[in-house]
């Protein structure tokens, strides 16, 4: 296989959905999921007759949040715009988002990445650190659902994409075909914010490195569950390939002549499947001479293939301009540092604090702190263990290996069950005589005493060698090393 | 005297003192409507049933002791233009693609008369989705002027003003886009306010073009007017241009006379177009306002020509964006049912906003916009208000215009600025031109409703224009 003939390049655009109680533009629940349709709805999520947009104060500040955690600058003035075009379940004909004067822009990201690049930044400890380039984080609303019901007959409903122009004529084939469509408008509203990357990807994992990092960041910051299956993180990534041949210093800035974007890829296990396919298209195309559709395309989960869903001979024109219903936003400095102080120690960081305060290992950092909760729970449990002289590393092993349920047990039972366990667990021989002795050489008395004959003052000594070593050991254990011990003298 | 020939101020006072009650009240409103409406179809919807039943409990609420305080419009009978979402009641916008609409909810500014007391008489006609300055653009059929039914009210909010100067109401809501309140009330001899942009909310009325809707009312007599902002105005949670600006009370300083007060007058609406007869009439009124005590100084409105053309991209773009939402699939019916002006405005927004043209037309009107905003704001460092005629000709015959959109845009040169700049209008009757109304416009900062008030009361009171009748 010519493996170095091409290099691929794939940007990523991210839609991230935000946990608050209402949604976007309305006060209507944000809580969706699994809710009996049609119930969390106003005249505004509607789009009925009149309605007007009024943003979600919290929902912005957590999109700046996000912005903040990827590095980003933060514009002290932005806007909304109208993103207008027809679907069924966009009911206002157009969709309020953030065209030119985003949230935030210019940020970045540090991932793993397995790709040996000279040119990359290296860890010392370990595999490459990458660094993904954030070009704009910004707000927009969700759409509703639709739920299509195909008919008796086998025809699958050549769904119409976005760029349908006649919303009347598609009603009416909707109607004739065999099947129909519903629309849901609990979603529609929800508050979503849009990350996208530059084209820094160049592998299919390093693209899932990012999500899950992604995925990690927003949890942390406690803005979103993030969770794929659930649709609270959806992937569009954009892919191409480029020959590697004509790859210099100076030609590395310019980009591909296509892209393809890939949609519905709806779980973390189907990304890098979906992207290798489509890779793998790609390269067929290219090798025989001919350069792939610039286009849209589906992830079929079933077939493990993708789909044409529409082409697009031209850009779809929005026609972008300044939403007239939500006043410009205008940010004060201490505004976005108030904002600022609201994130709570990023996960990278936090690991690497981890590292240097308990002395952990890095692969024990980062399992300790891949989600908030363990962390937290960690560094409770290592405050309890302080008073019972119990280690962090000690902490950590059993946190890791014996896969604690952190939601049942709290850190102080933790460090009971610790401490119960060490005391059954053999303490080392060698270091009892050692402490045994240390007894005998400060209690010169009592040994003479039992040399005379008087055994009870043994148990005067197993009493200082308890409290010395601090932990509940097996009394009878005790006394027979130091009955050893006392043969000796 | 008829009782639906009353203003709002004397309604309260003989409803108050138990001369008449509220359902006399309103069964003369419904009357006159019965006897006239055929002829000048000023509304959509008559509420006969409702209103009735409404005006009754708030007679019932009167005999309880309900002050004029907590509910100043008690029993008064109110018409709405049928652009505002009355919750259960038929709201069509003057379109046949909403001709079977009934809206879930009540419009903040509705609720807001509901809640003073007022009683919803009946749903107005208007130019379909306010798209016009005649009343011919409805899907409803054209309403007539009262003063000589062979001539337009003015549009857009044309029932509103006729229902009132025929005396069907005793005051009526509408909308000032580019001047669909003050044309109108210019047209039909009654008071119109355009307030400040802002300054009263548009949550519930169907959208014209965001950035420029004001929703203002008609009424017989300036204190009227204001007694009705008083209740209308203020921010409101549902409408994110809502500023938190105090509303202050603006029948307090009525009486406060005009001596002193500068008025501008621009040079630059003394133009060819401007009707001779209409400018004899705009000149008596500043000997008028001088004579009051007035100062008239000559302002500059240097980027005036530019008013029209600038609104005109800028109010179809976003207006063709407003209606993107009617596509039959949640309510009403499909774009089919759009009317032709309808449809001229939605192209020719599409046009504007699209790629490549963006730039030359939507974003070089908006730059058009803020200069025009700064003409006035250095105007008013040196005078106080300005005052305009409404229109640079008399109302013109029913179908003269209709064939020539463009000639039909024209009429609206005086008032669009304030549209643009988001400032207040205040239109009151000046006179008759061939036994037709003209109005004068009293422009001013925003937020200073409180002295257009003030010169509008004085000038009224000084010419008593509002005490004629059409001959109906």
């Amino acid at each position: 296989m010519k493996k170095v003939k091409y290099q691929l390049i794939i940007g990523l655009e991210v839609h991230v959905e935000l946990k608050t109680k209402s949604k976007m533009f309305c006060g209507c629940s944000a809580d969706y999921f699994g809710k009996e349709p049609n119930t969390h709805v106003c005249p505004v999520c509607l789009g009925l007759p009149g309605a007007l947009p009024v943003p979600n104060k919290t929902a912005i500040e957590w999109c700046v949040m996000i912005g903040l955690a990827l590095n980003c600058e933060i514009p002290l003035f932005s806007k909304f715009d109208r993103k207008n075009y027809f679907y069924p379940d966009l009911p206002k004909g157009y969709q309020i988002s953030q065209y030119d004067q985003p949230f935030a822009v210019n940020g970045l990201v540090n991932i793993k990445s397995e790709i040996r690049n000279p040119k990359s930044e290296t860890n010392s400890n370990d595999k490459n650190t990458k660094t993904i380039r954030i070009r704009r984080v910004h707000m927009e609303e969700d759409t509703a659902k639709l739920v299509h019901q195909f008919g008796a007959q086998s025809a699958r409903l050549q769904l119409p994409s976005r760029q349908y122009r006649d919303g009347g004529q598609a009603k009416r084939k909707a109607q004739n075909s065999e099947g129909f469509s519903l629309i849901d408008f609990n979603r529609s509203g929800v508050p979503l914010v849009e990350i996208v990357t530059e084209p820094d990807f160049e592998s299919a994992t390093e693209v899932v490195e990012y999500l899950k990092k992604l995925q990690q960041i927003v949890r942390y910051l406690d803005v979103s569950n993030a969770d794929m299956e659930k649709g609270e993180m959806r992937l569009e990534p954009n892919v191409s390939l480029r020959s590697r041949n004509t790859t210099n210093t100076t030609n590395k800035q310019i980009l591909p002549i296509y892209k393809v974007e890939v949609k519905n890829i709806n779980s973390f296990r189907f990304v890098e499947k979906a992207i290798n396919y489509e890779v793998e298209r790609q390269k067929a195309i290219l090798e025989s001479g001919k350069t792939p559709v610039q286009e849209t395309r589906g992830w079929d989960e079933k077939k493990g293939i993708t789909v044409t869903q529409r082409v697009k001979e031209e850009a779809m024109d929005y026609r972008y301009f300044p939403e007239p219903d939500i006043p410009p936003i205008r940010w004060s400095q201490s505004q976005i540092s108030k904002i600022k102080t609201q994130i709570p120690e990023l996960p990278d960081k936090r690991s690497l604090r981890f590292q240097k305060e308990y002395s952990l290992s890095t692969y024990d950092s980062e399992i300790l702190t891949k989600d908030k909760q363990t962390a937290n729970y960690f560094e409770e449990a290592v405050r309890v263990g302080k008073t019972h002289n119990t280690s962090p590393k000690q902490i950590s092993n059993v946190i890791i290996n014996k896969k604690i349920d952190i939601d049942t047990i709290l850190p102080a039972q933790l460090i009971q069950n610790i401490l119960i366990s060490m005391q059954t667990a053999t303490i080392n021989e060698k270091e009892l005589k050692k402490i045994v002795k240390e007894i005998l050489g400060k209690n010169q008395k009592a040994v003479e005493d039992y040399k005379k004959g008087k055994v009870q003052v043994i148990g005067f000594l197993i009493g200082q060698v308890k409290q010395t070593i601090k932990l509940s050991l097996d009394t009878e254990k005790v006394k027979k090393v130091i009955e050893k011990v006392l043969k000796t003298y | 005297m008829n009782l639906n020939q009353l203003t709002i101020k004397q309604a309260q006072e003989g409803l108050k003192n138990e001369k008449f009650s509220s359902v006399e009240l309103t069964k003369a409103c419904l009357e006159q409507i019965k006897k006239l409406n055929p002829q000048i179809n000023a509304f959509i919807t008559v509420c006969e049933d409702s209103v009735l039943h409404e005006a009754k409990k708030a007679d019932d609420l009167a005999s309880q002791g309900e002050t004029l305080e907590a509910k100043p419009l008690l029993g008064i009978p109110i018409a709405l233009k049928d652009l505002f979402s009355t919750k259960g009641i038929k709201t069509t916008a003057g379109s046949k693609v909403l001709e079977n609409y009934i809206p879930p909810y009540d419009a903040t500014v509705v609720k807001k008369l509901k809640d003073a007391g007022a009683v919803i008489i009946g749903k107005t006609n208007l130019d379909a989705w306010a798209h016009g300055s005649s009343g011919e653009n409805s899907d409803f059929g054209p309403t007539k002027n009262p003063w000589n039914t062979e001539y337009v009210p003015g549009g857009s909010s044309s029932g509103s003003a006729a229902a009132l100067t025929a005396d069907m109401c005793l005051a009526s809501t509408g909308t000032d886009t580019g001047g669909s309140v003050r044309l109108p009330a210019s047209f039909c001899n009654v008071v119109g306010l355009k307030p400040t942009y802002g300054r009263v909310s548009r949550y519930g009325i169907i959208a014209m073009a965001s950035s420029l809707d004001s929703i203002g009312h008609f009424t017989k007599t300036v204190e009227d007017s204001a007694i009705l902002l008083n209740i209308t105005a203020g921010h409101d949670d549902f409408d994110a241009t809502t500023p938190g600006v105090d509303v202050q009370n603006y029948t307090k300083n009525l009486n406060n006379e005009v001596k002193g007060i500068k008025i501008g007058v621009p040079k630059e609406y003394v133009t060819k177009g401007l009707d001779k007869n209409v400018q004899t009439r705009f000149e008596q009124a500043l000997k008028i306002l001088e004579r009051l005590g007035a100062i008239i100084e000559e302002v500059s409105l240097p980027h005036t020509e530019y008013g029209n053309a600038a609104y005109y991209i800028i109010q179809p773009s976003e207006a063709s964006s407003n209606l993107a939402r009617y596509d039959g699939i949640r309510y009403g019916n499909d774009r089919s049912y759009f009317g032709d002006e309808a449809k001229r405005r939605i192209m020719l927004g599409t046009y504007t906003l699209s790629a490549g043209y963006y730039d030359a037309y939507y974003k070089k009107a908006m730059q058009v916009r803020t200069l025009i905003k700064k003409d006035f704001n250095e105007a008013f460092k040196k005078i106080d208000a300005i005052v305009t005629p409404v229109s640079p000709t008399p109302p013109w015959k029913i179908g003269e215009k209709i064939n020539d959109p463009l000639k039909m845009y024209l009429s609206d040169i005086f008032t669009v600025t304030a549209n643009l700049a988001g400032i207040p209008g205040l239109s009151v009757p000046m006179g008759f031109v061939n036994e037709l109304p003209v109005g004068m416009q009293i422009l001013g900062p925003q937020f200073s409703e409180g002295l257009l008030f003030q010169i509008g009361y004085a000038f009224e009171q000084e010419t008593n224009w509002y005490k004629m009748k059409s001959k109906l």
